[in-house]
């Protein structure tokens, strides 16, 4: 895989930052979209712009052809049995948030558990708290290693058979933490419990397939894996769906609605109220076809390597302190000695290194870490060891420049 | 090396403020109470006033955050000390107008506070600047 190559195909990589050439490390944020999706979507818009599922005419087609082609492409990236076990939302939070409320509500009651861990991010611990709030469920936490791992024997003591349900991230957006997704899916079955996996920082990272895991749902969001923002899926077994309640109603949903009384169309759509993310959708079929063509297996070794290379070199700058495992997904979060996050991340923008600072979206997790707030630098395939050698570089002079102030 | 995107960020003033906060601690006797955060990175700043006869007599504050939010509560805990209330909100007002770049004409001593100009050319820092402004107007306005 040539990384200088792809890095082509990303025109907003090629422009200068505060005078600097512009080092993208946010795409555990958000990803930046190559030539392939944002001419998709301008296609999409410039000749086939139609609502679906209704329209008689030729655009109507085409549209609907499109959107339903590319829940065909999401399908077989995840290897999902059916297209009527995906079923596009708004993105992660959104999928998140119809399992929380739709099937939580209907099948959880006082006394039973939903299992989390404390590293999840916030889109997965707050729609669970509102579940227990709801229906008098408890929720509990897997504890964390000193590491930020997590260990099967301690999954295995806290799931439980109350367990109704275990939410947990395939990839944590702060430690990078890779959890063993097929192994807790395994206890969870045993506990008759389902499990739903958080891919935000999954699916862009590492090939996923539902089957082989044995998860009952997997929420993603595309604008992290090149494709726009607004567009996401979840996935869920068949069974599972089939019986799970709508949780917005309106158009495109129904099948007869009568004055007093409706009903709904069959999967997915059931679970697709109002006009769709039409374009989102067509740009993430041709993310997917992007990411396909570069391979997801070619992707994840490069990450790898890049993530090695970042955990080598950061290590030797006195007064970086690196959170989370050694065996990673491609992002390094860390804090610098006597300078806050957000001063680190200022700095490293004045050299045209883009970072994240803050919580994350992970206050809990901060909670553990004991630390307020950290700096976050990451990475995808269009990045190259220049940008881990700016980032160490960049690193090394705003310690210079704090240093010089204080 | 040259920082000079930098420096005109990080006065030496601003980080002689966040290196040895003043009037940092809790105010002794009663006091009305602000706690505010800036829920999208996590600062936050718990400030103290006393408040006697429409003056500020005392003001402290702790909390946690960058150079930024927190050089800017112990600039505002020393501006507003002493003021009168209106004159304090007259100053949360220059502050706010500050951040957005515009000049500042006025006869109120605004002490170290100008050091802070510069943070108008970074706005994703300016929630930082605000945050110690916001907390004193919303105990002034709860009062």
């Amino acid at each position: 895989m040539d990384a200088k190559a792809i890095r082509q195909m990303f025109p907003i990589l090629d422009q200068e930052v505060n005078g600097h050439p512009l080092v993208y490390l946010d795409s555990s944020a958000t990803s930046q979209k190559p030539i392939p999706v944002i001419e998709a979507v301008d296609e999409y818009y410039r000749k086939n712009n139609s609502n679906v599922h209704r329209g008689v005419h030729t655009l109507g087609s085409r549209a609907t052809d499109q959107y339903e082609g590319a829940r065909e492409k999401v399908r077989r990236f995840i290897n999902a049995s059916s297209t009527a076990e995906v079923i596009f939302t708004r993105g992660t939070t959104t999928a998140i948030n119809t399992v929380a409320t739709s099937y939580a509500r209907a099948n959880l009651k006082p006394g039973d558990e939903i299992v989390i861990t404390q590293m999840e991010h916030h889109s997965n611990i707050i729609p669970w708290q509102q579940a227990a709030k709801a229906t008098g469920a408890t929720l509990k936490f897997i504890p964390l290693q000193d590491d930020g791992s997590i260990t099967l024997d301690d999954a295995k003591e806290t799931i439980t058979s109350n367990t109704k349900v275990v939410a947990i991230a395939h990839v944590s957006n702060v430690l990078g933490t890779i959890h063993p997704i097929k192994e807790l899916a395994k206890i969870a079955h045993e506990n008759g419990a389902v499990i739903l996996v958080d891919g935000a920082q999954g699916a862009p990272h590492i090939r996923v397939d539902v089957q082989d895991m044995d998860c009952d749902f997997y929420a993603f969001s595309g604008h992290k894996m090149c494709a726009p923002t607004g567009i996401g899926v979840l996935y869920g077994k068949k069974e599972l769906l089939e019986n799970m309640e709508p949780i917005e109603f309106g158009g495109e949903m129904i099948d007869f609605v009568n004055l007093y009384d409706s009903t709904w169309k069959e999967l997915p759509w059931k679970f697709e109220g109002g006009t769709p993310i039409i374009a989102g959708a067509v740009g993430l079929g041709a993310a997917i076809d992007f990411l396909n063509e570069i391979g997801m297996d070619n992707i994840h070794e490069h990450e790898k390597k890049l993530s090695k290379y970042v955990m080598e070199r950061i290590r030797t700058i006195d007064g970086v302190n690196v959170y989370g495992p050694e065996n990673r997904a491609s992002l390094v979060t860390f804090n610098l000695d006597d300078v806050h996050p957000h001063d680190v991340a200022t700095a490293l923008d004045s050299f045209g290194i883009a970072v994240r600072a803050g919580h994350h979206c992970c206050q809990p997790l901060m909670k553990w870490l004991d630390v307020a707030a950290t700096a976050r630098a990451s990475f995808y395939m269009y990045n190259t060891e220049e940008d881990v050698d700016q980032l160490v570089d960049g690193l090394l002079k705003t310690k210079e420049f704090f240093g010089n102030v204080f | 090396m040259s920082f000079n995107n930098l420096d005109t960020l990080y006065r030496q003033v601003i980080m002689d403020h966040y290196k040895n906060p003043r009037n940092k601690g809790v105010v002794d006797g009663d006091s009305l109470t602000v706690d505010m955060n800036n829920p999208t990175c996590g600062d936050r700043i718990q400030l103290q006033m006393q408040v006697e006869d429409g003056v500020v007599k005392d003001a402290k504050f702790e909390g946690e955050g960058c150079s930024i939010s927190m050089s800017s509560a112990s600039m505002m805990t020393q501006a507003i000390k002493g003021k009168k209330i209106d004159d304090a909100l007259n100053m949360s007002k220059l502050f706010s107008n500050m951040m957005l770049g515009e000049d500042i004409d006025t006869d109120l001593d605004l002490g170290d506070i100008q050091a802070l100009q510069g943070v108008s050319k970074f706005p994703a820092r300016i929630k930082c600047a605000t945050l110690a402004w916001k907390a004193m107007e919303k105990g002034v306005h709860e009062e």
